[in-house]
């Protein structure tokens, strides 16, 4: 398959090689499960079970509100404990309602959604409405409802869905594990969302670091003559979504536009499992398969984990921590956050947990910028980091927008090679929340604005109207005191 | 255990670091200032060492003075300028003038504008031309190669009188081939007539004729900067537009008028051109960052070059051409800078070709 | 020397009287900077800022007379976007300082006596005649007109929460030297 190349990026040492033999495992049922309303982007889903309710393995715990979110389900089948305020799984360490189930052991199934007989005949929109219902989001981890980016094909004309088994990520191995095992399955989802897609062609995207999953999804793919599976180049940020449609249909996505718009949809290859378990099964997305890995980890491993399961419940079966980690990530370790600790639950977007020892981090502090140009060489995405960077260090923003902060997809690259260890990445992830932020703040004011004017303009009709029925009293008073003295 | 979370990703690095870069600079120096060592003897080893220590205790002194920690001192950066200014000073010059060369490179060029990575001008080239413009016969008093362990080379004895005492001999003196061109030039002898006096081609690659440091040698210091080209430390783009816009002028005007006009082979094998383009106008702080602007800074400085040994007063304007575009980088930033992913050159998201539904 | 100093305060005092006259002669009746800047409040006539309107701020603004922070419930984008107009720098500490607010009505004392939503300019408050009342935070911009009018002292005002959609990293931490 001809291949199109892609602007800068690095190599950075892959280490996959610690989990990547590891075959799957399924994790112990823990002692209890915390399952946050929030584990996707868009609106929290909204709580439907409350303390001390017996819930089943696959029942819907919490629903969706609006049309970008995505429900919650029971992981298994035990009793709700609370719903509570639990630290997320996020940089902030915020809290947000989690619902706190504990397990009964029967690990039982609820009655689940028929299963759909033959999805391939099957309306578009059953298939979508599936998703939405089984509480799918993107498994790579930007946790996007799956369901919204398979409506697509009703608003853009589509031609390829893009199934991303990259996995440009140092150490992550889940995805490759995924398809090493359970290829037929991915392969079988892929189908299936094509057709909601209403495209006549699959790539599946693989770098070419992992030869026995290029292996396995070819072989799961034979049969089908509209899927391809193609090796990409070991290359971060390969898969980067706008990357990797770039490299493999020559396309380059307009800046605020999606990959629909050239007509791609990109799915991770995960989340095509997910699909067709919720298609074929009716079985919602209860665990995921996450790669426990890092220096500072006894024993790597990819864990298939129940959502809920504490970050520290996969870390001690895999043996606990040889040395004090120096950083504990979620996600891979380019463009992973990082954990505000171990007692946070396992969520829909979490692919890899790492412990890192200081060697790996190679953390040093910041330097003097000597100019050398690496970032600008580098940057995937063709901005100038080093002059973004300068503008924000002074806080001007209206400055760093221009230069194109908000196109930065932080992949990480920048920082990673800059000799002088400047943080780049975080000045504009610094930069991004302050322009969002402003933003929002000019929404409000707008919103407020016309608020007020439309309140103004209520009173006013209001003291007209009164204005009006006074005088209309005092006509007829007038009129009445007429007649009187006329009788 | 809850960690201090005030650092976002990436939690991992690359091995490079501005230390292991500057240091790798300097391997890259290593060969040919060793060559030249040889070559020039012990006068110029002295001067080498007393430039090159000065400028890292100069160094020292500012950071003490501004009050920042004294490990930028050894990054290698300081070792580096004083490195390059001994290369670009006569072999044979007094030890006041590496002294002195330090203090406008490091004080004056560097951290007044406020240390490492903000200086507008290349420090070692600010200091050349200082030094050039305050003491023209000093800075120009040429000698011809005398190899060490030859029978004309000073001892150790002679060059602390020549670098400490100020005694250069005076029998030694020659002028590089750049200044002998131009001096029989203005005697009204044309080019044609005096390229027969310079040295081949061959023997000014192997450095066996006058001049500084740097300016012998071309060969070593071309493999010192195919070896940093091959650590990825400098890219093709500014040592390419150096000697392309130099050999091109030279060329083109030679083919006009040969006897006014040198041609463009040896505007390219004189003079400094060799460590200009790879060491001195590759100058990360002081060039551009994009490699569209390093190529039209490096032509900028070739085309400058030859501009200044063809019509100014000064035999090489390597220096000169590198000042002068030094202070174009940042308009050349400006405009070269790369397109954006999904981004016209201007900045406009690129068109949709009627792909909605 | 004294030619040098001389020439140069004629000239100085030349070019002051014309800019002085230019001043005087040429300058413009009506201030249309007035309406641009008022366009730029809230326009919730709240009276935080102590002028009686968003107008006469914004006529206050226009004549140097008021800073550019002195709107709360506009907040720092207001602030900010007001600098920029007038080509000033803000100080914009206290608006890192106190966060944006909303008001929150407090059940156990709230007589459901409506003054509140009578006050309220953005009809962020629902309610009626002996009724507990309630505040949707989502259109409440926190300019405090309700907290004043409550007999009851039942309303107060609470810092907007972040939350995991509204929360960002803060700036890196300069490192000594750094760039």
């Amino acid at each position: 398959m001809k291949l199109f190349p892609i602007r800068g990026g690095i190599h950075p040492d892959y280490r996959k090689e610690q989990s990547s033999e590891r075959a799957i495992v399924a994790l112990p049922l823990p002692a209890l499960l915390y399952i946050p309303l929030q584990q996707h982007i868009g609106a929290p889903a909204e709580v439907l079970v409350s303390e001390g309710q017996a819930v089943k393995k696959g029942q819907m715990i919490a629903r969706s509100t609006g049309a970008i979110s995505a429900p919650q389900h029971a992981p298994t089948s035990g009793t709700v404990k609370a719903v509570t305020e639990i630290p997320a799984p996020h940089p902030s360490g915020l809290a947000q309602t989690t619902i706190v189930i504990e397990p009964d052991g029967r690990d039982e199934w609820a009655e689940l959604p028929a299963a759909i007989a033959d999805p391939f005949s099957a309306d578009p929109q059953t298939i979508a409405e599936r998703v939405a219902q089984s509480g799918i989001v993107g498994m790579g981890g930007a946790a996007f409802p799956s369901a919204v980016k398979l409506n697509l094909g009703s608003r853009f004309k589509l031609d390829t869905l893009l199934l991303n088994g990259a996995e440009c990520e140092p150490y992550l191995t889940c995805d490759d594990r995924v398809m090493r095992e359970h290829a037929g399955e991915i392969v079988d989802g892929a189908r299936i969302m094509a057709h909601a897609l209403g495209v006549p062609r699959v790539v599946i995207a693989i770098e070419d670091n992992k030869p026995q999953a290029i292996a396995a999804m070819t072989e799961a793919a034979r049969a089908f003559a509209e899927i391809v599976v193609a090796g990409v180049p070991v290359q971060y940020p390969m898969g980067s979504e706008r990357h990797l449609v770039q490299a493999i249909t020559g396309r380059e996505t307009p800046a605020k536009k999606l990959t629909a718009d050239i007509g791609v949809v990109v799915h991770n290859v995960a989340t095509a499992r997910a699909v067709h378990h919720a298609v074929r099964f009716g079985r919602p997305l209860v665990a995921r398969v996450v790669t426990v890995s890092g220096g500072a980890v006894r024993e790597a491993n990819n864990i298939e984990a129940p959502i809920g399961a504490r970050v520290a419940d996969l870390i001690a079966f895999c043996g606990g921590f040889a040395s004090e980690p120096a950083s504990l990530v979620n996600g891979g370790p380019m463009m992973g956050q990082p954990l505000p600790g171990l007692d946070v639950p396992v969520i829909k977007g979490m692919s890899g947990i790492l412990a890192l020892t200081a060697g790996e981090t190679n953390t040093q502090p910041a330097s003097p910028c000597i100019r050398c140009g690496t970032c600008v060489s580098i940057c995937p995405c063709g901005l100038v980091p080093v002059e973004m960077a300068a503008f924000i260090r002074k806080d001007n923003f209206e400055a760093a927008a221009r230069l194109g902060v908000m196109d930065c997809v932080s992949c990480g690259s920048c920082s990673w090679v800059c000799p002088s260890h400047i943080p780049l990445v975080h000045y504009f992830n610094y930069a991004k929340g302050m322009i969002n932020a402003q933003e929002r703040d000019r929404r409000k004011n707008e919103q407020t604005k016309v608020l007020a004017e439309a309140h103004t303009l209520r009173v006013e009709k209001a003291a007209e109207a009164r204005r009006a029925m006074m005088a209309a009293k005092k006509a007829q008073a007038a009129a009445k005191t007429e007649e009187k003295a006329n009788a | 255990m809850i960690n201090a979370i005030n650092k976002s990703g990436p939690f991992t690095h690359g091995a490079s670091n501005v230390q292991k870069t500057m240091y790798t600079v300097l391997l890259a120096l290593l060969p040919a200032t060793a060559f030249n060592a040889y070559l020039f003897g012990w006068p110029a080893l002295l001067l080498f060492v007393v430039t090159v220590g000065a400028c890292v205790v100069i160094e020292a002194g500012c950071l003490i003075l501004a009050d920042q920690p004294m490990k930028a001192a050894f990054d290698g950066s300081a070792v580096l300028t004083g490195w390059l200014l001994a290369m670009s000073l006569p072999p044979w010059a007094p030890w006041w003038i590496g002294a002195l060369g330090a203090v406008f490179a490091i004080a004056l060029a560097k951290h007044t504008f406020g240390g490492l990575g903000q200086n507008m001008f290349n420090p070692a080239m600010v200091a050349r031309v200082a030094l050039l413009v305050s003491f023209p016969v000093v800075m120009t008093a040429w000698v011809l190669p005398h190899p060490l362990f030859s029978a004309s080379a000073p001892g150790l004895g002679d060059a602390l009188a020549i670098t400490f005492g100020g005694q250069m001999p005076d029998s030694v003196s020659a002028a590089s081939a750049l200044g002998y061109v131009k001096t029989e030039l203005s005697r009204g002898i044309p080019v044609t007539q005096s390229m027969a006096h310079v040295p081949d081609l061959m023997d000014m690659a192997l450095g066996f004729r006058a001049g500084s440091m740097g300016e012998t040698s071309a060969i070593l210091i071309l493999a010192g900067g195919l070896f940093l080209m091959a650590r990825r430390i400098i890219s093709w783009h500014t040592p390419l537009g150096v000697m392309g816009g130099l050999f091109l002028m030279g060329t083109l005007f030679h083919a006009i008028d040969p006897a006014r006009y040198t041609d463009g082979m040896f505007h390219v094998m004189s003079g400094a051109t060799f460590l200009g383009a790879f060491f001195i106008a590759t100058d990360y702080v002081t060039s551009p960052v994009s490699k569209k602007g390093q190529l039209v800074f490096g032509a900028g400085v070739g085309v400058l070059t030859w501009v200044i040994r063809t019509y100014a007063g000064y035999p090489e304007g390597m220096a000169f051409a590198i000042l002068l575009m030094n202070s174009l980088t940042p308009i050349i930033d400006q405009y070269t800078r790369p397109r954006a992913f999904g981004r016209t050159l201007k900045g406009e998201p690129l068109p949709l070709a009627g792909r909605d539904k | 020397m004294l030619m040098a100093v001389g020439s140069l305060t004629v000239m100085g005092v030349a070019l002051g009287g014309i800019l002085g006259a230019a001043a005087r002669f040429l300058a413009v009746e009506e201030n249309p900077l007035e309406e641009e800047l008022k366009a730029m409040l809230p326009g919730s006539q709240c009276g935080q800022c102590g002028y009686v309107g968003c107008g006469q701020a914004a006529a206050a603004l226009a004549k140097g007379e008021a800073p550019v922070t002195l709107c709360p419930p506009g907040g720092r984008a207001t602030a900010e976007a007001l600098a920029k107009k007038l080509g000033v720098t803000a100080d914009l500490s206290e608006h890192e300082e106190k966060g944006p607010e909303y008001a929150v009505v407090l059940e156990e004392f709230c007589i459901g006596c409506t003054r509140c939503i009578k006050e309220c300019s953005v009809d962020a408050i629902m309610g009626a005649n002996k009724l507990m009342h309630s505040v949707i935070a989502d259109v409440c911009h926190g300019c405090g007109k309700c907290v004043v009018v409550c007999p009851t002292e039942a309303i107060e005002m609470r810092p907007v929460p972040l939350t995991l959609g509204t929360w960002h990293w803060a700036k890196p931490e300069a490192g000594h030297a750094v760039h």
